[in-house]
């Protein structure tokens, strides 16, 4: 294993679109070399060692590259995005795109993310111990095949649009979450422990939602079917069972419709 | 002899009611009457009037005050600033017309900038809700020609719209619809009481901020489910009722405004509306309509979408392809990012309709701003051109709200020595070509273009 480390020696004046920071555009480079890996700031194009003080080598692939990022990097883009393999840590908060289309390794980030973390995100693991904005886990504008595989582990709270068009995969936001979760998911899970606003699982096809907290504003597609005992992230818990939406269209498994679970902690 | 100019398209609102009537001079240079248009039109045809109107462009000086200058220096200024910055938004065309939307993206290409336009704070998340769930929608002539059943949900035509109602939705004679209001029945969705709610048959008073809930209910009971007892405020009874009366239309036509796309979940209200316009159409016929804002503000959804395959947000600071992300690269979140370090505001009002906060992060930077007349974005402007008036001084085709386009024809002679933006973005781009030592892309599809002669067609 080798790391490579990276620490921010300017803010850009705009916006620094680092899209080359990824174990695999890394991997096989030398510190030098990766100091030399184009990124954008606006037109103009730049490079990693414009706003960064690069040390260490790459491992051979992107397997053997850990990439720590020592500062903030608020005003970096598409850090770990389209990531295969390896681990991205950045101690600081992280802007857009955070492992963006990601499909493997690791990424682990001590601070806050903005928007689009995880967008199209197909495997891999992604923890945040701060808040994240809107779109985690989220589809790109249009396409009907969002998050497909992986783990998103937010520990702080999420905005709005989590797991737009979801496929598969698991999403955990640990405290609050604002509106719309997996909305029109056909597939994956979205767990949230604290309380949500509303719009849980509205034109949801199929998949799991668990709320360990309250729904302000539940959606009216939803039915309450029962109450079972489930075990959520390694605790087991009882829930009031509700399928949904029964809006939407649902297609037939076994001659059985198939609904979207939502299981909402019961009351104590 | 005054002259009487019929068959005219009104440039303000998205219904573009091409039937207007405007009497001028003689000479052509003034209007002295306007018929059939609403109050608005009206206004803005004898608008064009004004003694006052800017007939140069102005550069903010360093004691702040602004002074007149060529256009060639304007033109100038404006090229050198684009090219120097790293990332320019260029934003607005909600008034212009077509030619200027097309003429624009060759700066925009040639600058690295980012492209957007008004839908990005009016019905920028009714594309977002179309490229996710599609638009199954009509123009407004079969509206008028065939709904008996007719939906105004977030939107307030008598206000917003004037002539909507009674040329397309609510009191027109259509083929179908021989009995004009008589026949029609109209539901109004919205949370204040406003005079479109006033003249409908049934308003559904939800709670501000509901709307997807509420179409979620319609769906669950079209779908022949139970929904709780109120949803959004509104009773059950009251949700069946309007569901049935949706049911049993010949033809439902449900038009959104701004109640959806700006209030929580936007483009999700949008997304659930027009699946329930997708449910609806298995008992009958059911089409869906944006109401869309200015007169041509569908425009440029029609020619960016051709030219790049986005309708708005358009990011072409890479030079090799168009990223649209709104979120990230809609003007309102650029500017409050502090992501654009130069601003181009085109026949809109910035400086009138952006967050303040985002108008002070713009302000930071070169603020221009193209538009025939003083408005709040030209008065903090540190440039600004004064171009023709589309629709008023200067022809060019228009989108209207259900995506027809209309050729809208000048009435009068255009100020002396004033371009149109068309023309004015010509000349930028040529000066960016000379600038950068590169050879001028022509790709005209018009052969009388006016400005550079084209010398693959003359
Ligand atoms: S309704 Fe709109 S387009 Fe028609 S005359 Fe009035 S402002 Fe002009």
């Amino acid at each position: 294993m080798a790391t490579v480390t990276l620490k921010p020696i300017k803010t850009p004046e705009l916006i620094f679109e680092g899209y080359s920071i990824t174990p695999d555009a890394f991997a096989g480079k030398t510190a030098q070399q990766i100091a030399g890996l184009t990124g954008h700031e606006g037109k103009i194009v730049t490079t990693i060692g414009d706003f960064f003080e690069v040390s260490g080598n790459a491992g051979e692939t992107a397997a053997d590259t850990d990439i720590i990022i020592n500062g903030d990097c608020a005003r970096v883009k598409y850090i770990g995005s389209k990531m295969t393999a390896g681990s991205v840590t950045v101690n600081g908060n992280a802007d857009m795109y955070l492992g963006g289309w990601m499909k493997g390794g690791k990424i682990y980030v001590t601070g806050n993310v903005d928007s689009f973390c995880g967008i199209q995100m197909q495997g891999g693991e992604i923890l945040i111990d701060g808040d994240a904005k809107n779109h985690v886990g989220c589809a790109y504008r249009g396409d009907w095949r969002g998050m497909k595989g992986g783990t998103i582990r937010i520990r702080g709270s999420a905005g709005n649009d989590i797991g737009t068009f979801m496929l598969g995969g698991t999403i955990i936001i640990e405290k609050n979450a604002f509106i719309h979760v997996a909305p029109h998911a056909e597939g994956g899970t979205v767990i949230i422990k604290g309380d949500v606003e509303g719009r849980v699982g509205g034109q949801m096809v199929k998949g799991d939602m668990y709320v360990l907290g309250k729904i302000k504003f539940m959606m009216p597609g939803y039915q309450k079917v029962g109450t079972v005992e489930k075990e959520v992230d390694g605790v087991t818990q009882t829930f009031d069972h509700y399928i949904g939406d029964l809006g939407e269209r649902h297609p037939k498994s076994k001659g059985q419709i198939v609904y979207a679970n939502l299981y909402l902690k019961a009351a104590a | 002899m005054p002259k009487l100019i019929k068959g005219v398209g009104c440039p303000y609102c998205g219904s573009s009611c091409d039937d207007i009537e405007v009497l001028v001079s003689d000479d052509e240079t003034k209007i002295l009457e306007v018929h059939n248009a609403c109050i608005i039109g009206n206004n803005l045809f004898h608008h064009a009037n004004d003694p006052t109107r800017p007939k140069l462009p102005r550069m903010r000086q360093p004691d702040g005050s602004m002074k007149e200058i060529p256009y060639a220096e304007a033109v100038d200024w404006m090229a050198k600033t684009m090219l120097n910055a790293k990332k320019p938004l260029i934003y607005g065309f909600g008034s212009t017309n077509c030619e200027g939307m097309s003429a624009v993206a060759r700066i925009a290409e040639k600058a690295g900038a980012v492209l957007d336009n008004c839908a990005t704070i009016c019905h920028g998340p009714s594309f977002l809700a179309i490229f996710d769930n599609g638009y199954p929608s009509c123009t407004l002539g079969e509206a008028k020609n065939r709904a008996d059943v007719v939906v105004f949900w977030g939107c307030n035509p008598m206000h917003a719209h004037p002539r909507h109602t009674s040329r397309y939705s609510i009191f027109p004679r259509g083929y179908f619809t021989q009995k004009g209001q008589m026949q029609r029945t109209v539901l109004c969705v919205d949370p204040r009481e406003t005079d479109t709610a006033k003249l409908a048959d049934h308003h559904l008073m939800l709670d501000q901020g509901h709307d997807y809930e509420l179409f979620d209910a319609f769906r669950t009971v079209l779908k022949g489910f139970e929904i709780p007892e109120t949803v959004a405020g509104i009773p059950r009874e009251k949700i069946k009722e309007a569901v049935e009366i949706m049911k049993k239309a010949k033809f439902c036509m449900i038009f959104f405004g701004m109640g959806c796309t700006h209030s929580d979940g936007r483009n999700h209200n949008v997304d659930a509306a027009i699946s329930y316009t997708r449910d609806l159409n298995e008992h009958t016929k059911c089409s869906i309509m944006a109401m869309r804002g200015h007169y041509n503000i569908a425009g440029p959804g029609q020619v960016w979408s051709w030219q790049f395959g986005f309708p708005y947000c358009i990011d072409l600071s890479k030079g090799s392809h168009a990223h649209m992300n709104p979120g990230e690269t809609s003007s309102v979140d650029l500017a409050m990012r502090d992501e654009v370090d130069c601003f181009v505001n085109v026949g809109t009002d910035a400086g009138a309709h952006f967050p303040i906060q985002a108008v002070q992060h713009l302000k930071k930077h070169p603020f221009i701003t193209v538009d025939p007349n003083f408005c709040m974005a030209s008065e903090i402007a540190d440039l600004h051109i004064p171009v023709r008036i589309a629709g008023v001084d200067e022809p060019g085709v228009v989108y209207r709200m259900d995506n027809v386009p209309i050729q809208f024809r000048a009435v009068i002679k255009g100020l002396p020595g004033v371009p149109s933006d068309e023309e004015l973005f010509d000349m930028v781009y040529e000066r960016m070509c000379e600038l950068t030592n590169t050879q001028p892309i022509w790709l005209a599809a018009k052969e009388d273009r006016k400005y550079p002669q084209n010398p693959a067609v003359s």
